[in-house]
This record gives structure tokens, C-alpha cells and sequence, in this order.
């Protein structure tokens, strides 16, 4: 049958285990890369897994989340909670790390499935609103801890973990994360997510069970936004409550959209240049000019939206993009009628999810609209 | 097996004091073409609603091969063997062609693939994928929409939308099939083209059909018997041509 390696699903596992087998080695060799370059690493590997498993949500789902930061929030408390208690007994080596993680990520998949089970059977921007709320609870009870249980609004300080490998386990989590959110997407089970989002009442009655379904991606998004806190905590020493506000979220968001919904590769693209652009501007403008900071973010972004959507630059972006350069580099000729089976897109992105089909409650008895138009008159 | 493949008992539903429909009672017999039908708003896809489990029934039953399938919810009716196509045509537009049956495919026992194994790309994976593909393939063929599968369902034109919505209802493997108004929107050509789509149905998948339509032409030619709605209530049933030519059909239809 289709024995033909299908680049295109695999280039992004290529390039960061590529960039991942680089820059180990060169950590490993004894290299050295100077601390703001590490902690950049770190933050570039969070927002990635942060973006791609929100766009689980938003992308292919189809639903609006405004609560990633929330649980993340819960990972990076639980986490680093734990690896504090488990410093005395097991030190702050890899054995630590992943026991931290596993109980963050597990607690923040008991959160979406607690946030998701009454918020995912309402339509309509319920969703959003319900999440914003979670992440806005999380992050001031949180605050509200006491200094035994969470050092409440001083911050709770996790163990010091050996930073200059930090970044090989944050990138292998990278790929952990593309790995099963790519999976999941193109299988069946993600191909029933993505019957939901583009159309509910069809996908229902061509039986496909729609509450499990928003309930299983809902759930493994937050799985990985948990996965991003644990990484979080270790990364920062200190984790405060403060930093997971609804900012945040919206700027995880940012991502998504920025990248295309329902484009993996996108939201990867969009984390790194966002995260790296937010960190950039933040060394160069201090003192006053740091008020400038979200000034020169928000024209940015701007720029880029006019960029992505604007009609008279289309011929332009046709003929420059990235898959175009690609090709041409690789000659390979492009012509649609010629795609496989397999190879036809798994990604295919509406650039703009339909709202009103997605709040359209037209069941009831009124919307006739259809009638009208045959008439029974004859 | 039962007498009747679709037998509803006094079904009726009421939203607030409104009575959408009440005391419809209708036996389909297998492999039938069975016709609803009736003038604007007299409750026939509030039928479709009630037998697809979109609305719970507030009165009366009903029943698919035998089996009561009152109050269960939507997939777990189509899992039973009730597939559907809509009035105003509801395709997966973002999915390719051969996606969208393979999303009908999805609950068949044969294709049964969990989570892990497909998480975990375990050879069970590729078996199922590739069988889903094959099969839905084959069911484009039938329908003459293979040249199109990599499209996207939103691309097509309104002839084959239509066409790809019955063979995505066709992929769950239904007992019955509910057509919502398939011929409207078409062309004398193309509902003639459709009528014969729909006996061959009939004929190839061993199908019983039940369908909303006003083109009379296209029900008198294709029905075996019909039930003609008026208010929510029935109005006349039996043979086709009996049920046509009564005069209260005809008075509900014309006036006077």
C-alpha cells in the first residue's frame, strides 16, 4: 500500500529532535550556554506545549478556553509541592523530576475533567466563560495558602534542579506532547473531535458519543497544560500564583490563533517567535522604556494578523510562504491533483472558527426556514 | 424479527401548550419507501426530531425492529440503526469527502480502535485506518464521489453535498434511513437522478427509507405508502396513491 514516508506529518519532529540532539550535545560536551540563554530554551518549550495542547481545544475542538494558565497554575503548584517534599529522600535528580510531573500532570487532568464535565454539555461560549472563572479561582486560592501548605502569596520555592540539562528534558517533553497530540489528531478519535467542531447536531447523529469525546480532548489538553506548569516550577525556583492570571492565558491564546487553528505547526511557530519577541523586548527595554514593552508586543501582533489576512498581500504570500520555500528547495512540484490519499491535509484550517454555527441552537420547532422556500401550495 | 422495521405508538411531543405533534402512529414495513409528508409546519421533521432522539417524546413510543428506543440519546439511537440526512444540508465542511464517511464509519464494531492504541500507533491502528479508508472508498464509488475524496465536503456542489450526507448516513449501517427534504433545491434532473439514487438504496443495501418531501411528483413516484401530517396530527395514511387523492389531503393542501 502507501509505503511512502509522509514528510510533511514528521518535519516538526525532525526539526526540534534535531535541534533537541544539537544542543544536548553541545550541553553534554561541556558546552556552555550562558543562563539567559537556558531559561529561554525553558520558556520556548513551555509555551510550545502549552500552544499545541490549547489548540487541541481551541484548533480542533472548536471550543474556546480561557483557563490554560489555570491549569498549568495547578501543575506548577502540585509539581513543584512535591518535588520540594521529595527532595530530602530522593535529591533533586531525574527520578524527582518525573514524579513531580506525573502528579502534576495527573492533577490537572483531574481539574479538566471536574471544569469539563458541566462546562462541555452547555454550547456556546459557556466553555469560555466557565474556564476564565477556573483560572481566576486557581490562581487566588493559591495566593490565599498558607506558608505551610502553599507559601501563599511569598511564592512556593521548588528545588534548585540542575538547570544546564533542565532544557533536554524540556524539549523531549516537547516531542512527548507533539507526539500524542498529533496521534490523537489523526485517528479516528481525533477525527471525531474535529466532526464536532464542524458541525455538533451532524456529528451527534452520525453517533458519535460528542460529551466523551469534548471531554477526552478538554482532558488531555489540560494533561500538558499541567506537564508546562511542572516544567514551570522547575525552571523559576519560585512559583507565584500571580503570574498564571488571565493574561497569561490569553497570550497562550494568542499563540493558537496567531499560528492558524487547527495548524500544530503553526502554534509551535507562533509560541517560539511570541515567547522569544516577549523575552528580547523585555532585556532591551528597561527602566522607562518598559512600559513600551506590551506597546511594541501589541503592534507587533497586529502587524502580523494584517499580514496573515490582509487580500492584497495573498499573491504575496502565495508565492512566499514557508511551504512554497520549502518545496522549491526540496523541487518538489506541487500539484493538488495529485495528493495522495494520505498525504491529503489532516490540518485542514478554517481561519475562522463559524461562531454562529457554533451557538446556532436552530433545533427548535420555529427554524423552518427551508419550508418556506418549496411551498406546499401546489 | 419484527412485523415492522419503525412503529411508533401514539408518539406526540408538546412544547409548553403547544402540541407539536401528537397521536402519530406509523408502521413502516421493511424494505419500504415510505413517504411523510405534509404542509409547512405540520410537524414532520419534529417526526425526524423525535425518532433521532433530538426531542424526547412527551407522549407515546416507539419502536425500531422491536426494540423501544424511547429517551435514548442520539448516537446510542444511530448506534441502534436510525441515520438521518437535514433540511439544510449539515456536512463536516472543513473534512475532506472521504473524512466525512469515515466519521460515519467511526462507531462500527469492526473499526473498533481505543485511544491507546492509536496514541501508542500500535499495528491495530493502521489495520483499522486503512479498513475505514477502503470502505468508505467503496462507498463514495457507489455514489460516484470517488474522483472527489480529497476534497473538502464544502467545496462541492449542491447536487453531491447531498449525496455525500446520505452515504455518511449509509456508513453507520442504519436499519432505517430518515431523509429530511432531499430533492429540495434541485433541478428536475437531478431529482430524477435522485429518485433512482434512492431505489437503488432500496435495492443494494436492503434499506428501509422513510422521507420528508413536497415535490408530489417525486413522492407519488417513489413511495410505497405515505402519511400526510397536518397540525401535528395525521391527516390521512395508507397506499400512496389512496392517501393522495383523499379530500382532506387535498383541502389541507389547496384550502377551501
Amino acid at each position: 500500500m502507501m509505503k511512502k514516508i509522509k514528510w510533511n506529518h514528521y518535519i516538526n519532529y525532525i526539526v526540534i529532535g534535531l535541534l533537541t540532539v544539537v544542543l544536548s550535545a553541545i550541553a553534554l560536551a561541556g558546552g556552555h550556554f550562558d543562563s539567559s540563554m537556558l531559561f529561554l530554551l525553558e520558556k520556548v518549550a513551555i509555551s510550545i506545549i502549552l500552544a499545541v495542547s490549547l489548540s487541541l481545544v481551541v484548533g480542533f475542538l472548536g471550543e474556546l478556553s480561557l483557563g490554560h494558565a489555570g491549569f498549568m497554575c495547578v501543575g506548577a503548584y502540585l509539581g513543584g509541592k512535591v518535588a520540594a517534599l521529595l527532595e530530602p529522600a530522593l535529591g533533586n535528580g531525574p527520578l524527582n523530576f518525573l514524579i513531580s510531573l506525573l502528579v502534576g500532570a495527573a492533577v490537572a487532568a483531574l481539574c479538566g475533567i471536574i471544569i469539563g464535565i458541566p462546562a462541555l454539555r452547555l454550547r456556546g461560549d459557556y466553555l469560555a466563560i466557565v474556564t476564565l472563572a477556573f483560572g481566576e479561582i486557581v490562581k487566588s486560592l493559591f495566593q490565599n495558602t498558607s506558608d505551610e501548605s502553599f507559601d501563599g502569596a511569598l511564592g512556593l520555592d521548588t528545588p534548585r534542579y540542575d538547570k544546564k540539562y533542565l532544557f533536554i528534558f524540556a524539549f523531549i517533553l516537547v516531542l512527548i506532547t507533539l507526539a500524542v497530540v498529533q496521534n490523537f489528531i489523526r485517528s479516528k478519535h481525533g477525527r471525531a473531535v474535529t466532526a464536532i467542531r464542524d458541525n455538533e447536531i451532524a456529528a451527534r447523529a452520525t453517533g458519535i458519543n460528542v460529551t466523551k469525546y469534548k471531554l477526552l480532548a478538554f482532558t488531555l489538553s489540560a494533561t500538558f497544560a499541567g506537564v508546562a506548569g511542572v516544567l514551570y516550577s522547575f525552571s523559576n525556583y519560585t512559583v507565584q500564583s500571580m503570574k498564571f492570571g488571565y493574561n497569561y492565558s490569553i497570550e497562550i491564546l494568542v499563540m493558537v490563533v496567531l499560528g492558524g487553528m487547527g495548524s500544530i505547526n503553526g502554534s509551535i511557530l507562533a509560541a517560539t517567535l511570541i515567547t522569544f519577541l516577549n523575552t528580547k523586548l523585555a532585556t532591551v527595554l528597561t527602566g522607562d522604556l518598559a512600559v513600551l514593552q506590551n506597546l511594541l508586543y501589541a503592534l507587533i501582533l497586529i502587524l502580523i494578523v494584517i499580514y496573515n489576512n490582509a487580500p492584497a498581500l495573498k499573491s504575496f504570500r502565495d508565492r512566499y510562504n514557508l511551504g512554497a520555500l520549502l518545496r522549491k528547495l526540496l523541487r518538489h512540484k506541487h500539484d493538488p491533483a495529485k495528493i495522495k490519499d494520505d498525504a491529503a491535509k489532516w490540518d485542514v484550517v478554517p481561519t475562522k472558527i463559524e461562531m454562529n454555527e457554533i451557538l446556532s441552537i436552530d433545533m427548535t420547532p420555529q427554524d423552518k426556514k427551508g419550508n418556506t422556500g418549496n411551498g406546499g401550495e401546489h | 424479527m419484527a412485523e415492522y422495521i419503525l412503529e411508533t405508538k401514539d408518539l406526540g411531543i408538546s412544547f409548553g401548550g403547544l402540541k407539536a405533534a401528537q397521536d402519530v402512529n406509523i408502521r413502516i414495513k421493511k424494505n419500504q419507501i415510505y413517504g411523510l409528508i405534509g404542509p409547512n409546519g405540520a410537524g414532520k421533521t419534529t417526526i425526524f426530531n423525535l425518532l433521532t432522539g433530538v426531542y424526547k417524546p412527551t407522549a407515546g413510543t416507539f419502536y425500531l425492529d422491536g426494540e423501544e428506543l424511547k429517551g435514548l440519546p442520539q448516537d446510542k439511537i444511530n448506534h441502534k440503526g436510525i441515520a438521518r440526512t437535514f433540511q439544510n444540508i449539515r456536512l463536516f465542511n472543513n473534512m475532506t469527502v472521504v473524512r466525512n464517511v469515515m466519521v460515519g464509519l467511526h462507531d462500527r464494531p469492526e473499526f473498533h480502535c481505543s485511544v491507546l492504541e492509536t496514541l501508542l500507533r500500535l499495528p491495530r491502528y493502521f489495520k483499522t485506518e486503512r479498513a475505514m479508508r477502503e470502505r468508505a472508498k467503496e462507498l463514495l464509488r457507489i455514489f460516484d464521489l470517488e474522483e472527489d475524496r480529497n476534497n473538502l465536503a464544502c467545496n462541492l456542489p449542491y447536487g453531491k453535498q447531498r449525496k455525500l450526507e446520505i452515504a455518511r448516513a449509509l456508513a453507520t449501517n442504519p436499519k432505517l434511513l430518515l431523509l429530511d427534504e432531499p430533492a429540495a433545491g434541485m433541478n428536475p434532473h437531478e431529482t430524477e437522478d435522485l429518485v433512482k439514487t434512492i431505489q437503488f438504496i432500496r435495492d443494494s443495501f436492503d434499506m428501509t427509507i422513510l422521507l420528508i418531501e413536497h415535490d408530489m411528483k417525486f413522492v407519488a413516484g417513489l413511495c410505497d405508502e405515505i402519511t400526510v401530517l397536518n397540525f401535528g396530527t395525521v391527516l390521512a395514511e395508507g397506499d400512496t396513491k389512496t392517501a393522495l387523492s383523499d379530500p382532506a389531503v387535498i383541502k389541507a393542501y389547496i384550502g377551501g
